[in-house]
Formats: structure tokens, sequence, C-alpha cells
């Protein structure tokens, strides 16, 4: 089995390296010595990890043990029936790949497509049609995971254990395989609507105009904090199939932004030009734009390591929702960023309808705001954890994939379920093994 | 504000749909359907999401027309807009598409529209007010080998709405032709796509951006007038080799 001892890991944002042994099994039986090992190499735990895309410190354990998921990425489908069953490690972007043609599609997919099927159940993800089809574990028909002592257990929907796995942020141990329920695909090429916005409040009302189900904001709040910005709904168009191959769903990367790329290309003159550019590049108004689906829903897949445009001091993401009636949260927050000089990069607003399938499942029905923000910028943390209150006080949570600077004392407020996830996770997890940076950080695993 | 009134002929077109809510955008519609199957008028009504009745119409039931669109006006009192969305595909293969198939095009496409449309502009012409919109077709530019059945339906059908249009010259009524080019639709969905192919919703706007303004023709994409008035001027011997 592949293993490696002194990897140093981090998440998306770059910041906070952890340096881990990192141990890849290829098929079951390794997955079991593998987790053997980990218990007997050290005392500090062990976490499972897929492609790294967790913003924060999720998916790392520092002079810990890392089980990266990479080595069990083999899928099948059933074509008939559109059923996948999927190794944890299998990326969407490998899946969609495989199944597009087949006329099926996921009915869950991130802002990327490079993400494991173990880490969108771990994290519980949404996306742009989070308002029909809700969280990815709502299409898991059961999953298989394999616990702290090595054994491999078969979960399903309403069991206590699948509901602490799902958005469980892999602490209560490594997806070993799960089955999903796929959608028919009518076909590869998606028909767009797009609005430009002046406010937060178009932003909000064109989110829930009618269209189609693919719904999302895009926010320049460096030129005005009132939040200007670009709405786009889309849905799927039926045909077009001869199109697949010139656009295919799995967007290869068009460009690579250079290792020794200029430290932090993100200042505030080129965040504010970038912002300008995109504001205009966007029509006014249009309706039924034809577009791939891949370019549509995987926006910056196309652009291979990004992060790197912060500089060496990377970039956090800081992501909340606040239930539908406390819009004033979102902008206490934008007018607190503004007013402390904190310009965001990248801001998404969108819609969640319905709450996720897991005790520690982010989505909760209302507004979810992420905000891309350069670490490092002065006052930043102290910032943030006002907004952290901000939210806590509207009934909303951060999002802990996201997460890499939240204080511990946030987290039973945010997460009202915490108390039985804890026990749900400490009961499967006898030998005591699944510890990550994230929940030793947090205390999200009661010590 | 009192609803607009609209009639959509051929109530399951998804285009025609596409109209009927993005008119509905502008402020209330009340609408009724009309078409051939009840169950799939019934389907489409709770899809779109549109407030409206329905009313059953064969569109190759020529004798039937005038009575069933005196039932469709009389539903609301009248008509605001009507929308001509009745047609179908077929015939590609020309001289060697089965026969009934092709004449089934004709039929449909001109006279059971055609027809229609006679009998829609009577009684907005009645009213003295009142909108038509036709749904023609890029390909009545220009024939071509790839579409000669469907091509001339559409071509007759677009003439007789641009002849009537200037008939009803100062009447309060007016008509606006709609030439869009391949669109994605459930019809379409097992062809493959001509360059510039549109959306039903692409559709819809620019009907609604023709209405607002004083349109009498417009094509989608609006530049697709540009290539074919090019294309009109082709030698034909260099037009009939183009891949399209």
């Amino acid at each position: 089995m592949p293993s490696r001892a002194g990897v140093r890991l981090t998440g998306w944002g770059q910041t906070d390296p952890a340096v881990a042994e990192l141990l890849e099994p290829r098929d079951a039986s390794e997955l079991t010595d593998a987790i053997a090992l980990a218990r007997s190499r050290t005392a500090r735990g062990a976490i499972p990890r897929g492609m790294g895309r967790s913003y924060g410190d999720a998916a790392q354990r520092m002079a810990g043990v890392v089980l990266s998921g990479r080595g069990l990425s083999r899928f099948a489908l059933d074509a008939e029936r559109g059923l996948l069953r999927a190794e944890g490690g299998a990326t969407l972007g490998e899946i969609l790949a495989g199944v597009t043609a087949e006329g099926w599609m996921l009915p869950v997919v991130p802002g990327t497509q490079h993400v494991t099927v173990g880490g969108a159940i771990a994290s519980d993800i949404h996306g742009k049609n989070h308002g029909t089809e809700g969280t990815f574990t709502r299409h898991v028909r059961w999953l298989t995971l394999a616990g702290s002592t090595g054994e491999v257990q078969k979960l399903e929907p309403g069991d206590e254990l699948f509901w602490a796995t799902a958005g469980g942020m892999g602490l209560t141990g490594l997806i070993a395989e799960a089955e999903l329920q796929l959608r028919p695909l009518p076909g590869p090429l998606m028909s767009v609507d797009v609005d430009r916005v002046a406010d937060l409040d178009e932003a909000f009302a064109a989110l829930q105009a009618p269209g189609g189900a693919y719904r999302v904001a895009w926010l320049d709040l460096i030129a005005s904090p009132h939040g200007r910005g670009v709405v786009t709904r889309a849905h799927h168009l039926p045909g077009g199939w001869s199109r697949l191959k010139a656009a295919p769903p799995a967007v290869p990367a068009r460009a690579e932004v250079p290792l020794g790329a200029p430290g932090g290309l993100l200042r505030p003159l080129t965040l504010r030009a970038f912002n300008a550019l995109r504001f205009r590049a966007a029509p006014r108004r249009a309706r039924g734009l034809v577009e791939p689906l891949g370019h549509h829903l995987f926006p910056l897949d196309g652009l291979e390591s990004w992060p790197r445009l912060y500089g060496s001091r990377g970039f956090l993401q800081y992501q909340f929702v606040v239930p539908f009636g406390r819009e004033e949260a979102v902008r206490g927050v934008i007018e607190l960023l503004h007013s402390e000089h904190l310009p965001p990069f990248l801001v998404v607003l969108k819609d969640f309808a319905l709450p996720g399938t897991g005790g520690l499942s982010f989505p909760v029905p209302g507004w979810t705001l992420a905000l891309d923000l350069a670490r490092g910028l002065p006052g930043l943390d102290a910032a943030l954890d006002r907004c952290d209150e901000l939210v806590a006080e509207a009934g909303g949570r951060v999002y802990l994939t996201k997460d890499s600077r939240m204080r511990p004392e946030m987290l039973p407020a945010m997460y009202p379920e915490l108390g039985r996830w804890r026990e749900a996770r400490a009961a499967a997890d006898q030998a005591k093994l699944w510890r990550s940076d994230l929940s030793e950080r947090t205390g999200l695993v009661a010590r | 504000m009192s609803a607009t009134r609209v009639l959509l002929l051929g109530g399951t077109s998804e285009i025609g749909l596409a109209i009927v809510r993005r008119l509905a955008e502008d402020g209330p519609v009340r609408a009724v359907l009309a078409g051939r199957d009840e169950a799939k008028l019934e389907a489409a009504l709770g899809e779109a999401r549109i407030d409206g009745e329905l009313v059953v119409i064969d569109a190759d039931d020529l004798d039937s027309h005038p009575a069933a669109l005196d039932a469709a006006f009389a539903r609301l009192g009248g008509m605001d807009t009507v929308v001509l969305a009745v047609g179908s595909l077929g015939g590609q293969a020309g001289l060697d598409a089965p026969r009934d198939e092709s004449l089934g095009v004709m039929r449909l496409n001109f006279l059971g529209s055609g027809s229609l449309m006679l009998a829609a502009l009577e009684r907005l012409r009645a009213q003295r007010s009142g909108a038509l919109v036709v749904l023609s077709s890029a390909a009545v530019e220009r024939p071509r080998a790839s579409n000669a059945v469907y091509g001339a339906a559409k071509r007759g059908l677009d003439d007789l709405a641009q002849g009537l249009a200037d008939s009803l010259a100062g009447t309060g009524v007016r008509v606006l032709v709609v030439r869009p080019g391949f669109v994605y639709t459930r019809m379409t969905a097992g062809l493959d796509p001509a360059p510039m192919a549109t959306t039903p919703d692409a559709v819809a706007e620019a009907v609604a951006a023709g209405l607002a303004g004083g349109a009498h023709t417009i094509w989608v994409p609006g530049r697709l007038h540009w290539v074919f008035t090019v294309l009109r001027h082709l030698p034909r011997s260099l037009y009939r080799r183009l891949p399209m």
C-alpha cells in the first residue's frame, strides 16, 4: 500500500499546513490494514481525506495519520435505473465523465467537480439546485463505513450512524462505498438566464424569481457595500447530444497559475478591477443562453490552482447561512467587513430551501453567503469573530468545510444537534481513532 | 391592472409555453391553452405554473376551427395576444421520407396552422384589438434540401401571416412573425443542432421585446437575420453545398 511519512498537507485555502503520514489503501484488505496501522502508529488520531477541497483543516491531522480515499475510486452505473455504486474516492468529475454520456446526472454537484463521493457525503454538500434537490446525502441509498476497529458497516438513511456520517466531517470513519440515485439528464447543455442586480434586495428577489432550478448570485462587494452583482438561473436543455464531445461535463483546466505568481496578485486594486470586469462582462439581462453544463456548473475549475493568486499567505472562505427573515444578518456581515476594510474577492449568495440530512449538515432553509478573503489582513480574525456572533444570533451557522478560524464556543450555538451527534460519533469510534485538526481546534470531538 | 388574456394555439408547445410564462413576468396573465390532447394540456398547465384553462382543438380538423376559436375567445371575453405555435417536424429526408409523414407536415404546418390563423385574425379584427404571434422558422429564408417539406409549409404560413398583417394595417390588430433558428426542445432532442442554436426562453424573450416594440418580423437569435441576408444571395451552386 502506498504510504508516505512527513507529508505536508493543507486545505484548499493553502493555510495552516499539517505534516502527517499519508496512507492510500487500494482495496478492502489494504483499508483494514491501513486503519490498523493508523491505530498503532500514533495516539494523535487519523482522518480520511479526498481531494483536499475543504478550505480549512478538516482533512488533515498534524503529526497524525491521513487516510487518502483516492486509492478506492472505482464506480459502476446501472444505466437502466440510474443507480450508481461508487467507491468513496471517486471524484464527481470522474463520475460525470462516465454517466452523462449514458443520459444520467448527479443530482447534486458543488462548484467544483474535484471532490470525492466520500467528501461530498462527509460535508453533505449542496449545489446550485438546492431548492429542488437538497443536499448530496438525500440521494444516497446506502453507504459502507470503515470504522476505527477496521470493521465495515452498511448504513442506510434512518440509521443513527448514517445521520452522524452525513456532514460528519469524516469523524465517524472512512466512507468506502455508496449507492446514489442519479437523475435522468435531458442533454449536456443548459439554458441560462442572467440578470444584473443593483443591490442585495434585487439579488434576493432574483434568486426567488421563477425559472431554472440551478440558481446563484455572484456579488461585487468591492465597488459597493450594497452588493451589485449578477444572478443566474439555469436548467438542463433537451437534446444537443452531438455537442457532448465538444463540451464534456468534466472541464479541463484551461490555464494554470504559475507557482511563482507575484505574492498576492489579488490586492485591493486588482480585486476592484477583476470584479468590475466580471460585472460588466455579464449581460444586463439575458434569457435562455446556451452553455455546456460543465462550464456553467464548474466555473472555477477551468483555472487550476487558482488559490495561488492569493499569494503565499493563502485565503479563507467565510460561508454562513441564516434563516429566511433574518436578512439583516447578511447585511450586517457585509457592512462589518466593509467598515473594517476587509475586501472579499469572490462573493456568492444563494438560497437554501431544505435542511441537510445529517446532524452536522450545514444547510437550513435560508440565505447562504460565501466570501473569499485573503488571509493575513489586519483585523480579519477579530472581524470574523464578530460576524460569527451576528450569524449565531440570527439562528444561523458557519460551514465547517470552509472553516479555518472559528472559536470553539460558537459550535454548540450554531449546531444544536451537536450533543446527539457527539454521542453517536463516540459510540461508533470505539478505538478513539478519528480526529482532525478541525475537530481538535473547534472541540468538535469532545475530549 | 387587469390580466393580459393569452390564447396559446399548440398548447403543449415548449416555445409557446415559454412565451406565455415570459408574458406573465411583466404582469398578470390569464391563459387558454388549446390543443388536441387534454391530458397533455393539463400537464403543461401544471408544469408552467400558469393561471389558465384548456380548450380542445384538433388543428387537422379545419371545419372545427371557427367554433373552437369562438369557444376559446368566449372563455376570457376576448383575447389580447394569440400565440400560434402549432407545428410538427418531419419530412427531413425529402423524397425518401414516408409520403404520409411529408403530407402530414404540409397539412399541419400550412393548412391546419393557416386555418387557425384565419380564424384567430377574424376574431381579433372583430374586437379591433390584439396581437397574433406566429411561430415561423428561419427555414423560410431560403429552401434547403434538408428541410424542403418543412420549410415550404412554414414559408406558406409565413407569407400568409405577412400578407394578412398588411391587410390589417390600421385596424388595431398586429401580427408578429417569429423566425427562430434551431431551438433545443423535446421535439428536436434527437436532431443534430444547427449553428447558432437557441432556446425556448430566448425565443420568448425576443417575442416579449418584439411585442413591446413595433416589430413585425423577428429572428432568434437576431444575428440570424444578417446570416440569411448573406446566404440568400449566395449562388445556388454554392448554397447547395453548404453543410446545413
